[in-house]
């Protein structure tokens, strides 16, 4: 097993400490989010008010660390419906026979041609604005890539010797496909998953920036840069602390993410998952 | 310790060279070293050591090993894999590898003192004065290249000719490595050359330079049989043209054609060395008594090849301060004294019969002294080697009627890249009865493995039927053909490949008793044992992962595998090609116990001759698609009929036993 690197550490330790306050932000920030105090309002970072407060007086410290929990709930969902989605279409493609496999990827194929955001925007626009709505949406627009991905290590694997030799034994299509193709494919698409966690984080926050997100007043970073950058001449904190969050928690992510790449790099097919 | 006093020990035995000084040591570097009779070694090697930083701690892969080689002279070095012969060659042009360093009493080119060369030195010496020549021609051409660029590059690396000649000098190198069309060669890419063309572009690439020594390592593994032959004869002119040869093989067959003198490696040292009629006429070492005893051939039919039954022979280990001799662990004459003391060179007389006296090695010396010396690193040379075990009786009693797979007038063609169709396998009909084996010999690309793909039921043929106990196997829909599925049964060249990688051996043996799950197969683990004692292995790897396996083994969990379901027919693809001949021979006899206790049937697919003539009681000759003979093994393979299978024949390279018993 490689060394980990300093970065890595650190962007672990981060991932982790936003995951935790997504679990459990009454830990990490006592002040209650949602707490309007109109004397306190665009105040700038102090001693009480760590990231500053909103223009209603809230805690935006408070606001971030409850925020994750959306953010988090949005990427994590939206990669896990992704997931599942292009499992299925990617393995049904892979397995039932050229028609299929020809409808399943042209309809992948125009899928792929529109902007992710678009897709998105149209499925809420469908749906209505929520959190989970969110998390739709964002899933469904990611979902082709992964069932071009898992097509194609299906096509791949099947190939091997070990399918050729079940197929020896007895083993229908289903047992051979659902026995060795989709775990052998699977090692690799996790870290796909991991890194596009990320992207879902981004994707989710563009959406509520735009107001498409979870309902106000719930604690949220794309909701919370929406509302920031109305009093920047008046309060910086108030739109950089929530962006920080974003960014931070995004590019620590994808080092994690990448990191396990590398480690699984060469492994294929299989590895010691 | 010991391993130096060896080497001390070593030096009043004089070989052809190690006598004379080196006085060429001022011969210019630049140029190429004439050819010239008693001028003393080339290559000098004393005491070399190579040594790897491994995560497990330092591994000596080559631990003391000594020879010289003279111009147009081969010397062999034999092996089976990780025994260090491969580092050995390496060391010579500075590439043993990441990780590796090397330490020597001496190690010189033509008077150059090859330690401790700098990389930039190195790389005037390799292509220059050391040609190097390896197995895998595929891999070791650059894919997007043209084999002349290929060559013309390492023209203008030495900057041998001029600019504008490369090209046609290319050409003129591949003329000389025997390329046909030579000039049309120079514009393809490696892909589109066949194993044997690829292998001699290789060498005309490691002939550019003009080399005085060029090492072979592997140069015939992959090839078949006629391509092996001419790849050898081609080896053979290099040699006669005065260019110093150390080929590298773990076949002592193909070694026996080429070289001089051989030296036979075990776990990093030398066990033996003489020359090669010697060696093959009188091994003294019993490993490579071992070896020679395990090549699979007409005179070891009905008898057992490998010298034991069970799985335990791993790679030898090599912690670097082991005591004894390596190869006591697997010495079927093992005494107290070879665990403890590492045994010292043993001059042997060439005549057989009469041995030198234990007491005085140095005695005989001088008598030896003349010819080349042959010695062997064992305290029990003149040990009588235990005569082979008969193993179970070739040509039973077989009940003629009782056919299990017919193949009928089969045909099967394949859309090659040019749209056309090519046939891969032409009117093929045999029989398969119960309780027999029948190999299938042809050389790539004959269709043998198509064929058993057809017999397996994953191809369908275009023509023709594959009939199973008189019933319609082939074009039959897939749900049709399961239940009857576990009948027939594969063992595959590559074991490793058709494991899941994420399976371990219980699980993997399990799957083909329909219990492919963890608790599944735990629950028939009764079975597994069973059927893992059938092959020779134990309980102990069920927990293990395909990766963590021995070649061997892995071939015997593959053997496990395909009996689990109870077969009534076994498919070889190449099942031992992949394997040591040491390896190969306890395979082989796994074969034999399995085939006398289940009298299954067996189809055998081989390029190899000897493993064909010792594993089979048919034999079907394929070519080009088509069976060119078929019939008795000892009648097909003594009396060729058929042209084909008589060039085939006289292509291998054999130990031959009216010269050499």
């Amino acid at each position: 097993m490689r060394r980990i690197g300093p970065g890595v550490a650190i962007s672990a330790l981060l991932v982790a400490l936003v995951g935790l306050a997504a679990i459990w932000p009454g830990l990490l920030a006592r002040a209650d989010p949602n707490a309007v105090e109109p004397v306190d309002a665009l105040l700038g970072p102090s001693g009480a008010h760590w990231f500053g407060t909103d223009q209603l007086g809230r805690d935006v410290y408070s606001r971030v660390v409850h925020g994750a929990r959306v953010s988090l709930f949005i990427g994590v969902g939206a990669t896990a419906i992704a997931l599942l989605l292009g499992c299925l279409v990617g393995m049904l493609a892979a397995a039932c026979g050229r028609l299929v496999d020809e409808i399943l990827m042209q309809i992948t194929d125009v899928l792929l041609s529109f902007p992710g955001l678009l897709l998105s925007l149209l499925v809420v626009a469908v749906l209505g604005p929520s959190s989970t709505n969110a998390a739709i949406a964002i899933g469904l627009s990611s979902a082709p890539g992964f069932a071009r991905l898992v097509r194609g290590e299906a096509l791949v694997i099947r190939q091997a010797g070990y399918v050729r030799t079940a197929v020896t034994f007895g083993a229908g299509r289903a047992r051979v496909h659902l026995r060795h193709v989709l775990p052998n494919a699977f090692a690799p698409l996790l870290v796909l998953a991991l890194l596009s966690v990320g992207a879902a984080v981004i994707a989710g926050s563009s959406l509520s920036f735009l107001g498409l997100g979870p309902r106000v007043p719930t604690a949220e970073w794309g909701s919370m840069l929406a509302q920031g950058k109305d009093f920047l001449t008046i309060s910086w904190a108030m739109a950089v602390f929530p962006g920080l969050a974003i960014t931070v928690t995004v590019i620590a992510i994808n080092i994690v993410g990448r990191d396990l790449q590398r480690r699984f790099e060469g492994r294929h097919p299989g590895g010691t998952f | 310790m010991a391993r130096s006093e060896r080497t001390a020990t070593a030096s009043p035995l004089p070989t052809a060279g190690r006598a004379l000084p080196t006085a060429d040591g001022a011969q210019p570097s630049a140029g190429r070293v004439q050819p010239t009779a008693g001028a003393g070694p080339l290559i000098t090697v004393e005491d070399l050591r190579v040594t790897f930083a491994t995560r497990g701690g330092p591994l000596a892969a080559v631990r003391g090993v000594s020879f010289t080689l003279s111009p147009g002279e081969c010397l062999a070095i034999v092996g089976e894999s990780g025994s260090g012969k491969s580092v050995t060659a390496r060391a010579l042009v500075g590439l043993v590898g990441a990780g590796g360093s090397v330490s020597a009493g001496r190690l010189e080119l033509a008077g150059q003192d090859l330690r401790d060369l700098r990389e930039r030195d190195w790389r005037r010496i390799r292509g220059r004065r050391v040609g190097l020549v390896l197995q895998d021609a595929l891999s070791s051409l650059d894919p997007v290249r043209t084999v002349g660029a290929e060559i013309a590059e390492t023209l203008g690396n030495h900057r041998l000719v001029p600019r504008a000649a490369r090209a046609a000098r290319a050409v003129e190198l591949l003329a000389e490595a025997r390329v046909p069309e030579p000039a049309v060669r120079a514009r393809q890419r490696p892909y589109e050359l066949s194993g044997g063309l690829r292998q001699r572009a290789l060498i005309a690439s490691a002939l550019a330079g003009q080399p005085s020594v060029l090492v072979a390592d592997e140069p015939t593994t992959a090839l078949d049989v006629s391509v092996q032959a001419q790849i050898l004869d081609l080896l053979a002119a290099r040699k006669a043209d005065g260019e110093a040869l150390l080929l590298i093989s773990h076949d002592l067959a193909v070694v026996s054609r080429l070289a001089d003198r051989v030296a036979v490696m075990y776990a990093g040292a030398l066990v033996e060395e003489g020359s090669v009629e010697d060696l093959l006429r009188s091994p003294r070492h019993p490993y490579t008594r071992e070896l020679l005893a395990a090549i699979p051939s007409a005179h070891a039919r009905g008898t057992r090849l490998a010298i034991r039954r069970d799985a335990a022979t791993g790679p030898a280990v090599t912690a670097p301060d082991a005591a004894g001799c390596r190869y006591a662990a697997r010495c079927p004459l093992v005494q107290a004294r070879c665990r403890s003391a590492e045994p010292e060179p043993v001059a042997v007389e060439a005549e057989v019969g009469s041995r030198p006296d234990k007491a005085g090695p140095r005695d005989t010396a001088a008598a030896v002294a003349v010819a080349v010396a042959h010695r062997a690193w064992c305290w029990r040379t003149d040990e009588p080697w235990p005569a082979p075990q008969a193993g179970p009786a070739r040509g039973r009693v077989r009940r003629a009627d009782d056919v299990v797979i017919e193949v009928d007038t089969v045909w099967k063609s394949f859309r090659g890249p040019d749209g056309s169709r090519r046939p891969a396998v032409r009117g093929v009909s045999f029989e398969l009865r119960a309780g027999e084996t029948v190999g299938l010999l042809g050389e790539s690309g004959s269709g043998k493995s198509t064929t058993a793909e057809i017999v397996l039921g994953l191809l369908e043929p275009d023509d023709g039927a594959v009939r199973l106990h008189g019933r319609p196997w082939s074009r039959l829909p897939e749900a049709a053909r399961r239940p009857d599925r576990h009948r027939i049964q594969l063992v595959p060249q590559d074991p490793l490949g058709s494991f899941d990688p994420r399976y371990t051996v219980e699980r993997i043996v399990g799957e083909a008793l329909s219990a492919p799950g963890r608790r599944a197969a735990a629950r028939r683990r009764d079975r597994i044992v069973e059927l893992l004692g059938l092959v020779g292995l134990g309980a102990e790897v069920l927990p293990r992962r395909a990766t963590q396996l021995s070649g061997g083994q892995r071939q015997r969990v593959a053997i496990a595998r395909a009996l689990a379901p109870e077969p009534e027919v076994l498919v070889c693809d190449e099942p031992v090609s992949a394997l040591d001949v040491s390896i190969q021979a306890q395979i082989l006899d796994v074969f034999a116990d399995v085939q006398d206790t289940l009298g299954v049937a067996m189809l055998f697919i081989s390029h190899d001759l000897g493993v064909i003539y010792h594993a089979c009681d048919r034999v079907l000759v394929m070519r080009d698609g088509e069976l060119v003979e078929q019939g008795d093994v000892e009648q097909v393979l003594r009396a060729p009929a058929h042209d084909y299978t008589r060039a085939l024949l006289a292509a291998v390279p054999r130990l031959d036993t009216a010269t050499f018993a």
